[in-house]
């Protein structure tokens, strides 16, 4: 794949790709395709699927049924991996695909995360596909097994029939013409582990509405080795080579945040100095209460904790003023006025000049406070995250979540849910819904102020 | 003196005085277990160069396809007196094993997985060669202490043979299946001493697996789903059992159950206990009815029959002609939650858990974790396996000599490295060997292959 200036023209898939031929509606991505991409698509394609990759995972963590989860899939992907030119779909497939492989590739965290995103996404394509498109990507995954035959299929029949009953698949009850797939069991973990199939001898007896899963196994253990690939190839020399060009672009868009935009105070004007004691109780998210609290304790924060808060507040609607009279009251009682001054108010004012286009300048994305790593001293982060369970007990009840909510937010912490353990928090202290899950700090607290003053008008 | 010392002194002079009289002998070994005899067993008894050639899977041998690395690989940790836990012992050689294991006397040897590297050397290594496990068995812990809701003999660490059969279910039940559905044939039952047996899987493709597959088995094998706080643990669904499901069912659980474990543990006999029962039928109007009958006590029943089968047959007679089958599934789901296994299923899921070495004795019982025949699995008796003291007392009835090791054969650890030797390791190594021969021909023959090119 090669990336081009905008005004240069791109060709189309030169027509040997392998990938393409398989399946005209379902790519493999068995290898990057030669073509040129112009350089804004490498982006905004990208970012067309993020937001695809991103909504499942949402889905997912929310724990989402199978048939919800089909239907957002399906909408995900219509809404965002459309492309006005119809020729462009599948290039748009690919080339997004290829491009967040670069983005994902780089750590071990990123790679998973992007590889069950991936994959829960092809195995949604795949199923949606016709028994003809599914048959050609299984030759093409040169797939190890081999249809059970008539004999074999015989013999066996009536435990198929016993195992197609015990899952509830009675109107697929093995017939004739039925196509069982022999493979070793360890192929199709999944199917195991739910006694979802007869096996016999170490080979497992997979029927054809079950091949889903085998096929989404092997997607899914190429791709994994395939990012391992990207990364070292990443690390040896896109990055150097691209150091003034993708590798910008690809640094951001794993962090990058997808929601509104809350480098602009809109909804609620600006807020006063005075009542940010208050407003931190009510409606600050459990990251930038433990950040506001050490300040208070400490009256100090390290680099990386003044900028999640710092940023926090100007997005909340702290304006510049206030901000300096904020951090100057804390920081004064402990390197005294002067050195404030100095050494910090210049920052300070800073985040404030550049609004707008750097990344830098606006208030952090929970993506990336979760991404981020506090050493020794550090308060920033997340803490459902970057937490150890006693003190996240400890913090939540400070908050006032109940014991029954906080077993609901551990578990989803265990699970690694961070984003919809800091949900569910929300909902138990505003008794309320809060559908759409909390992706940015800012959007907590515009959320909840909305409850509130909701809240206090109805009883006004 | 150290204490070390004090310990080589006082075994010494059991070595070195085999002809004191045996009573004043016998009479001095105390009952229970004693870490001095442990390293008098290490060095008489503990079959060494057993353990060195199943770990070493064929690769100790001439064979040009042998893996000189492969053993160096494998983790050993030792449990140490004052609970000092030792992990990544590793070893290059028979000798260098069993020197170690002489030397340091550990009161208990686990086994770990083999990593891609030399786990004693973990830290000159940097960057991407981080050490991970790239082999290991396949191994399953079943441990009595998890069956506390179900047996009323004993609890926590306690055995007898009125619990013991739910062992036996276990170990025929998972046997048959590693056996008929997965296709294994190296398989290693152990008693674990005390409480539970071991499993170790140790074929080929088992050592293999990666650990989302090894998760994919133990999920196979897990029927028991929910938490302390609901009644009923097992939840079969769908209009029939699965394959494996049915086959327990009907050739191991259901004649344990009904034969054995109901009237050994009086599952039915007291009201506490039916009232357990009856909470797990989700018919309220049949509950009632049985509960009515089963209170109104012994009368009705005659007293020649066990009370436990009376009640249990009426139960059935009720459940199994009920139209709804949910209801009927009920008699098979008391069943499964009295005697179904329970395996600890983050020991069987990843690679990297540490599982005691056979023939090592229980710190606290004093019994050799011995080999279990799964095909005679019925007849293990837990209250007779060899103890330590038991063991040395036979030693030194024999006479033995300090210059002789290997001396199991006179006692009766002799019949449990037989077993170890004639139902798994030799079978084992012989598979090995053909896996090595193939595997060694197919890359000979590649490499031919790339010559004529
Ligand atoms: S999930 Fe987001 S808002 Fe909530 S604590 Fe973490 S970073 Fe803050
Ligand atoms: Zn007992």
């Amino acid at each position: 794949m090669q990336v081009v200036r905008s005004h240069q023209s791109h060709s189309t898939f030169s027509s040997s790709t392998g990938s393409v031929s398989a399946s005209p509606t379902l790519p493999l991505y068995r290898s990057a395709p030669e073509l040129e991409v112009r350089l804004e698509d490498f982006e905004s394609f990208a970012v067309d699927r993020l937001r695809v990759l991103k909504g499942i995972s949402d889905g997912l963590s929310r724990g989402k049924k199978p048939d919800e989860m089909e239907k957002l899939v399906n909408e995900l992907w219509k809404t965002n991996m459309r492309h006005q030119d119809s020729s462009q779909v599948l290039n748009k497939d690919i080339i997004s695909h290829f491009v967040l492989r670069l983005v994902y590739c780089r750590t071990e965290e990123l790679r998973k995360w992007f590889l069950s995103m991936e994959s829960a996404l092809f195995r949604h394509r795949f199923r949606n596909q016709t028994a003809e498109a599914q048959r050609a990507i299984m030759e093409e995954f040169d797939l190890p097994c081999k249809a059970v035959s008539n004999a074999e299929f015989e013999s066996l029949k009536e435990k198929l029939g016993q195992v197609a009953r015990s899952i509830g698949h009675n109107h697929s009850l093995p017939t004739a013409d039925a196509i069982y797939y022999k493979v070793p069991f360890e192929e199709v973990p999944e199917l195991v582990a739910g006694r979802k199939v007869f096996i016999n001898q170490g080979y497992a007896y997979v029927a054809m509405n079950q091949v889903v899963s085998l096929v989404a196994t092997i997607f899914r253990s190429l791709l994994s080795k395939a990012l391992i690939l990207t990364n070292r190839k990443w690390a040896t020399s896109i990055r150097e080579q691209e150091q003034h060009r993708l590798t910008p672009i690809v640094e951001a868009l794993c962090s990058s945040y997808l929601g509104p935009d809350y480098s602009q105070p809109k909804e609620y004007g600006e807020i006063s100095l005075k009542d940010i004691d208050q407003l931190a109780k009510s409606s600050f998210p459990l990251c930038m209460r433990h950040l506001y609290e050490k300040l208070r304790e400490d009256h100090h924060l390290k680099h990386a904790g003044r900028m999640q808060l710092g940023l926090f507040l100007k997005g909340v609607g702290l304006n510049v003023d206030d901000s300096l009279a904020f951090w100057r009251e804390e920081f004064s009682k402990k390197v005294g006025l002067e050195k404030f001054e100095k050494n910090y108010a210049y920052n300070i004012r800073h985040n404030y000049g550049k609004e707008g286009k750097k990344t830098d300048y606006t208030p952090y994305s929970c993506q990336k406070i979760i991404l981020s790593t506090p050493g020794v001293g550090d308060h920033h982060g997340c803490p459902y995250r970057h937490f150890g369970e006693e003190n996240l007990r400890a913090a939540l009840s400070r908050m006032g979540v109940n014991s029954r909510a906080m077993e609901d937010v551990m578990g989803k912490v265990r699970n690694r849910d961070y984003q919809l353990a800091c949900t569910l928090t929300f909902e138990a202290l505003h008794a309320a819904p809060c559908d759409a899950g909390i992706n940015h700090p800012n959007q907590y607290f515009s959320d909840s102020q909305k409850l509130l003053k909701a809240k206090k008008d109805s009883s006004a | 003196m150290t204490r070390q010392g004090a310990q080589e002194e006082s075994d010494n002079m059991l070595i070195d005085e085999p002809q004191l009289p045996q009573r004043a002998q016998i009479a001095a070994l105390p009952d229970e277990f004693n870490p001095s005899y442990l390293k008098l067993y290490y060095s008489k008894l503990f079959p060494h160069s057993d353990l060195y050639r199943w770990m070493s899977y064929g690769n100790d041998g001439k064979h040009p396809g042998c893996d000189s690395s492969y053993l160096g690989r494998r983790e050993f940790s030792y449990t140490l007196d004052n609970d000092i836990f030792v992990r990544y012992n590793t070893f290059n050689s028979a000798a260098e094993l069993e020197n170690s294991i002489k030397e340091k006397c550990p009161l208990k040897i686990d086994i770990g997985p083999i990593y891609n590297l030399n786990p004693a050397n973990r830290n000159a290594y940097a960057g991407d060669n981080v050490l991970t496990p790239v082999e290991r068995e396949l191994i399953f812990d079943i441990d009595m202490t998890d069956y506390d809701d179900v047996r009323y003999c004993c609890s926590g660490a306690d055995v007898c043979l009125d619990c013991w059969p739910l062992m036996t279910v276990a170990i025929k039940v998972i046997d048959t299946s590693l056996r008929d559905d997965f296709g294994f044939r190296h398989i290693l039952w152990v008693y674990s001493g005390r409480r539970g047996v071991h499993c170790w899987v140790c074929d080929r493709k088992a050592r293999w697996l990666t650990n989302e597959q090894r998760a994919a088995v133990a999920d196979y094998f897990r029927v028991y789903k929910g938490n302390e706080n609901s009644n009923k643990k097992v939840t079969l669904m769908g209009q029939v059992l699965h394959p494996f499901l049915a086959r327990s069912y009907t050739e191991v659980l259901k004649e344990y159950f009904e034969t054995k474990l109901l009237t050994s543990q009086n599952i039915l006999s007291s009201e506490e206990r039916y009232e357990k029962i009856l909470d797990m039928i989700p018919d309220q109007s049949i509950a009632s009815e049985l509960r009515a009958k089963w209170q109104d006590g012994r009368r009705s029943s005659s007293a020649k029959e066990d009370i436990n089968i009376v009640r249990w047959e009426q139960l059935k007679q009720l459940l199994q002609r009920h139209k709804a089958q949910g209801v009927r599934r009920c008699v098979e789901e008391i069943v499964f939650t009295f005697t179904y296994p329970r395996l600890d299923m983050e020991v069987s899921k990843h690679m990297n858990h540490l599982l005691k070495a056979p023939f090592c004795v229980h710190p606290k019982t004093g019994r050799v974790c011995v080999p279990i025949d799964p095909n005679n699995c019925e007849e293990f008796d837990p209250t007779t396996v060899p103890t330590l003291t038991q063991l040395l007392e036979e030693l030194n009835r024999e006479g033995f000599r300090s210059d002789v090791e290997g001396e199991w054969n006179k006692t009766s650890l002799g019949n449990a490295i037989k077993l170890f030797r004639s139902s798994f390791l030799q079978p084992l190594l012989k598979s090995c060997k053909e896996e090595m021969e193939s595997s060694y021909n197919a890359k000979l023959q590649q490499s031919k292959n790339l010559l004529s090119w």
